[in-house]
């Protein structure tokens, strides 16, 4: 059967690329990534987040197919816009589709009229550690990573997302061996990533990665519930409220400290 | 040279009246930040207490606090009046329309029957022997355009395919040259109409003889301004001779033309940069302080707040609202690149500080890429705190009418003393569509109203065939269109003739002829989905198509797609074409807007339902704005589609009415690590503040913040 083509892309059949398989794109972007961006949603998600508030893009079946001809001439009809901005891949997961990322932010950077800058927002999970070589492509031409930490303690993050959180560790120590700038990125849920302990845990985590740059709590909505009764998936997180915003910089400065911890444990243990 | 005019450098402004050379010689561009300002003063904290009292009670009546119904307001009409009438000295920028603050001015050159209702909507009654006077003895501009109107074009308005004309209500968009004033005094600029009214052709025309019977009413104007000053206790027959003179000469000619006219926009023009002229030359010579500056400029301001009409209910659904469109243009760049950013840009921004945020006056800055930074960032904070700036494009604009041009009301740009408008409402163009579906029979009423054309037939919709009879109904619109507008602007200046703007204006106006355009987004949706999709039209027993159903997808605009937004810029060149081909009231050049900001819900009210799956009577989208919802691509694709609309057909503006919540345009809290987070132990390689340090999309020197 045919694939259905993202809004009828003329470039897919005679694309030079890897086609990669979107769930929508977003033409003003300013979350996802510095500066307003360019963000494409991939379709696809090995991962079921309690609190995920794109659960439409978790089947790894649907969604349409696009060329990266077709995303590229979107983003350079409205290049001004992107000035201090670029790329953002997100999803979904994006790294389900190494190929297809790897040929994007290639022919990003390689832009005839200007380097367009790249970002990967991205849980981690699809990583392969056993293969690293089918993602050498795609993190040689990622300028910046947006890297999901969804919980601090192994078995907590079994129970909020369903997974081992193995692979995403190593998917960490991965772009920090290449030292691509990387802010980690923490959804903050009453009751379950509330506390200063599993925050101060998260900095522990993270600490030996020395190319983090920034870090973000996400303050948990319930923004997301509607499109789980669209289609009919039970919402795990019933009834939970949404986080308290004033709370964040307290838990900001605990993860900052489990850093500062984490380090100097490193440095003592190893005399840097 | 004149002692007011002592300090400044001459040039081509001291012989003829060319504001434009004085402000290029003389001024001085600022690029530092907003550490300077100051204020409010006391006084002026007191003052604006006081009329906020007033606009309390006002809103408390009903939003009336008083109405003049005896005095027929002109120039001249009223005594000097104050906020504060038992102390004048409280106010350093003194007039009101009327002898009390916020009593309403009784204008009934535009139309008695109106001026009558408005009155009675807020519980007054205008004497009897005014309106015997002007029912019998002096006729009004309405009058004049229904003594003359066809049934046509009657019929077109009731049907609402033309909606909004200024045949019962001031037309506005006619920016006097309010500095003028300042800068030369009345007596030279009487003057200079004399020698205007000399060097009129000898043989009596029609039109000649109109020039000079308005000429003559410009100076007879000219001469009330004065004597309307001198109420006040102020001679400005003569010119300024320093900031606080500027402002109050300049005020006054402002207050002479709204005391003659109640129209639909009353902008005051691009006053900024030339009055901080006058402030430097005082700051220089310690005349007065920084202080002192910004307390006139906060009078100025509060009285620009307090200018009010009284208008219809009709008149407010149309506008939904009660505005007065006083629009000051600010900032800008100069054709020789030089800003024209001055201090009194920030001074008249820093009000929206010192009084409050304020709708009126309609603060707007003239935004492009090379303002100075400092500038841009102020701007962005008195935007956050106070949701009050306009800003409008200045890099297109600049292109078409030079430096000195300002707004008149939201967008129409115009010369300042150069250019005016003939303001014309906007032709319905989705009922159009349903016209030429229809064969000119109207689908809500079922009347013909249009020509007897030949409807479409079958039960699906043919690109082909629609747009060939779109085209035919629209050449018939744009005829019935600009003919109505004739009428209206020729009785305008018979019977409601803006004689003190008018004499702010060169002898020989350009003038443009607006029209304007309503629910563009529903005729583009509306044609792709009879090019993309199939659609099949529902008959009513009488045959009349009510509805649709549409069958598989289709491009929409909004979305950045070439293939419907072509449709939308095709739409507007062509109407433009057929309104082009139309003769125009004194050969006034046609233009056309796209910005029905808040009437396209009385538009979409009257309108049937529509080939693009909107249902009867649902609210058109604003201006140029895609319909709701139907822009999946987000903001910038959105904004795209709306760009690609051609500015050279649609000079008087497009709009795109664009709302977005704060935690949509970035974070709000801190991402990358900071020097906070850098004390201690950590120590981060590689800080971005943003990507821009290093790996810009911009090719290097492109971007406009460096």
């Amino acid at each position: 059967m045919a694939q259905k083509l993202f809004e009828g892309d003329a470039c897919a059949a005679t694309s030079s690329y890897t086609l990669g398989r979107i769930h929508s794109v977003e033409t003003m972007g300013t979350v996802d990534g510095p500066g307003i961006r360019f963000v494409v949603f991939t379709q696809g998600c090995p991962m079921r987040c309690a609190y995920c508030h794109n659960p439409d893009t978790w089947a790894v079946n649907a969604g349409s197919m696009v060329s990266v001809e077709k995303l590229l001439v979107e983003f350079e009809s409205n290049r001004q816009f992107y000035k201090s901005g670029g790329i953002t891949v997100t999803g979904g997961e994006p790294l389900l589709q190494p190929d297809f990322l790897a040929d994007l932010f290639e022919a990003a950077h390689a832009a005839p009229r200007g380097r367009i800058h790249t970002c990967l927002d991205s849980c981690g999970y699809a990583y392969d550690e056993r293969h690293p070589e089918r993602f050498d492509a795609a993190l040689a031409a990622t300028d910046m990573v947006l890297l999901d930490i969804k919980h601090a303690d192994p078995a907590g993050h079994r129970e909020l997302t369903g997974c081992d959180p193995q692979r995403i560790i190593a998917f960490g120590n991965e772009i920090a061996r290449r030292g691509i700038k990387t802010v980690i990125r923490h959804v903050i849920v009453p009751g379950i990533t509330d506390t200063v302990e599993e925050c101060e845990k998260l900095g522990r985590l993270i600490a030996p990665w020395r190319n983090v740059v920034g870090l973000e709590l996400l303050p948990y909505h319930t923004m997301g519930i509607v499109k789980y009764e669209k289609l009919g998936i039970p919402y795990k997180l019933d009834g939970v409220p949404p986080m308290d915003k004033t709370r964040i910089p307290e838990l900001r400065d605990a993860v900052m400290r489990g850093m500062r911890a984490g380090r100097a444990e490193h440095r003592d243990a190893y005399g840097a | 040279m004149q002692e007011a005019w002592e300090g400044f450098e001459g040039g081509n402004w001291l012989n003829e009246v060319d504001v434009r050379d004085f402000i290029q010689k003389n001024y001085t561009p600022y690029e530092g930040d907003e550490s300077f300002l100051v204020g409010p003063t006391e006084r002026t904290t007191k003052l604006w207490d006081d009329v906020m009292a007033l606009l309390l009670k006002e809103r408390e009546q009903g939003g009336v606090l008083d109405m003049d119904t005896k005095t027929v307001t002109g120039i001249v009409s009223h005594p000097a009046g104050y906020i504060d009438a038992a102390h004048p000295e409280r106010e350093t920028i003194v007039g009101l329309q009327t002898d009390k603050p916020l009593k309403r001015a009784l204008h009934v050159n535009g139309g008695i029957r109106i001026s009558m209702q408005a009155a009675a909507q807020h519980g007054y009654e205008i004497d009897p022997s005014v309106v015997e006077n002007y029912t019998f003895n002096r006729k009004t501009h309405n009058a004049g355009v229904f003594d003359v109107y066809t049934p046509e074009m009657r019929a077109c308005r009731s049907a609402h395919i033309i909606t909004g004309l200024p045949d019962g209500y001031g037309r506005g968009r006619i920016i006097g040259d309010y500095r003028r004033v300042a800068l030369y005094g009345v007596d030279f600029l009487i003057k200079d109409k004399e020698a205007q009214k000399a060097s009129t052709p000898q043989v009596m025309t029609e039109e000649n003889i109109r020039d000079r019977e308005e000429l003559q009413e410009q100076i007879r104007a000219l001469g009330e301004l004065k004597m309307m000053a001198d109420f006040y206790g102020f001679d400005i027959s003569k010119p300024a001779k320093n900031t606080q003179e500027a402002i109050q000469w300049m005020y006054f000619a402002y207050l002479a033309a709204v005391k003659e006219q109640n129209g639909a926009a009353m902008s005051i023009g691009r006053t900024s940069t030339f009055i901080d002229i006058y402030a430097e030359r005082d700051l220089k010579n310690g005349t007065f302080t920084e202080e002192q500056i910004q307390e006139f400029v906060d009078h100025f301001i509060m009285k620009l707040r307090m200018v009010k009409f009284a208008r219809t209910p009709e008149y407010q659904n149309l506008f939904s609202g009660d505005p007065q469109w006083v629009t000051e243009s600010i900032g800008g760049m100069g054709v020789d690149g030089r800003t024209l950013v001055t201090k009194m840009s920030f001074r008249y921004l820093h009000t929206l500080e010192t009084m409050g945020t304020s709708p009126e006056p309609n603060l707007t800055v003239l935004w492009s890429t090379k303002l100075p930074t400092a500038f841009k960032e102020f701007c962005a904070k008195a935007s956050i705190a106070s949701s009050s700036i306009q800003y409008e494009n200045d890099d297109v604009m600049r292109v078409y009418h030079g430096d000195d041009y300002a707004i008149a009301c939201c967008v129409s740009s115009m010369r300042v003393g150069k250019e005016m408008q003939f303001f014309g409402a906007r032709a319905n163009l989705a009922k159009c569509l349903l016209y030429a579906l229809n064969g000119g029979v109207d689908e809500v009423s079922k009347k013909q109203v249009g020509p007897k054309f030949r409807a479409v037939e079958g039960d699906t919709l043919d690109f082909d065939d629609v747009m060939a009879k779109y085209k035919d109904m629209m050449q018939w619109l744009a005829g019935v269109y600009v003919n109505s507008l004739n009428i209206i602007h020729y009785m305008h200046d018979k019977y409601c003739y803006e004689r003190i703007q008018m004499a702010l204006h060169d002898k020989h106006v350009h003038r443009w002829f607006a029209t304007g355009i309503a629910g563009l987004s529903v005729v583009a949706d509306s044609l792709s989905a009879i090019k993309y999709a199939k659609v099949h039209p529902i008959r009513d027993e009488q045959g009349v198509i009510v509805d649709f159903e549409i069958e598989g997808d289709f491009p929409k605009y909004g979305n950045d797609d070439d293939r419907v937004d072509v449709l939308a810029h095709d739409v507007v060149h062509q109407f433009m074409e057929y309104i082009r081909m139309n003769d125009t009231y004194r050969n006034s050049v046609p233009t056309t807007s796209v910005l029905t900001i808040t009437s396209n819900v009385v538009y979409g009210k009257k309108t049937g339902a529509t080939p693009d799956g909107r249902k009867a009577g649902v609210p058109f989208a604003p201006g140029a704005n895609p319909m709701h919802e139907r822009d999946t691509h987000g903001a910038i694709a959105s904004l795209s589609s709306v760009s690609k609309l051609p500015f050279r057909d649609a000079q008087d503006g497009i709009s795109n009415t664009f709302s977005i919540i704060p935690g949509a345009l970035g974070k709000e809290d801190q991402v990358f690590f900071g020097d906070l987070d850098l004390s201690g132990d950590i120590e981060i390689e590689n800080v971005v503040p943003c990507c821009d340090c290093t790996d810009s999309s911009a090719p290097e020197g492109a971007c406009d913040c460096q």
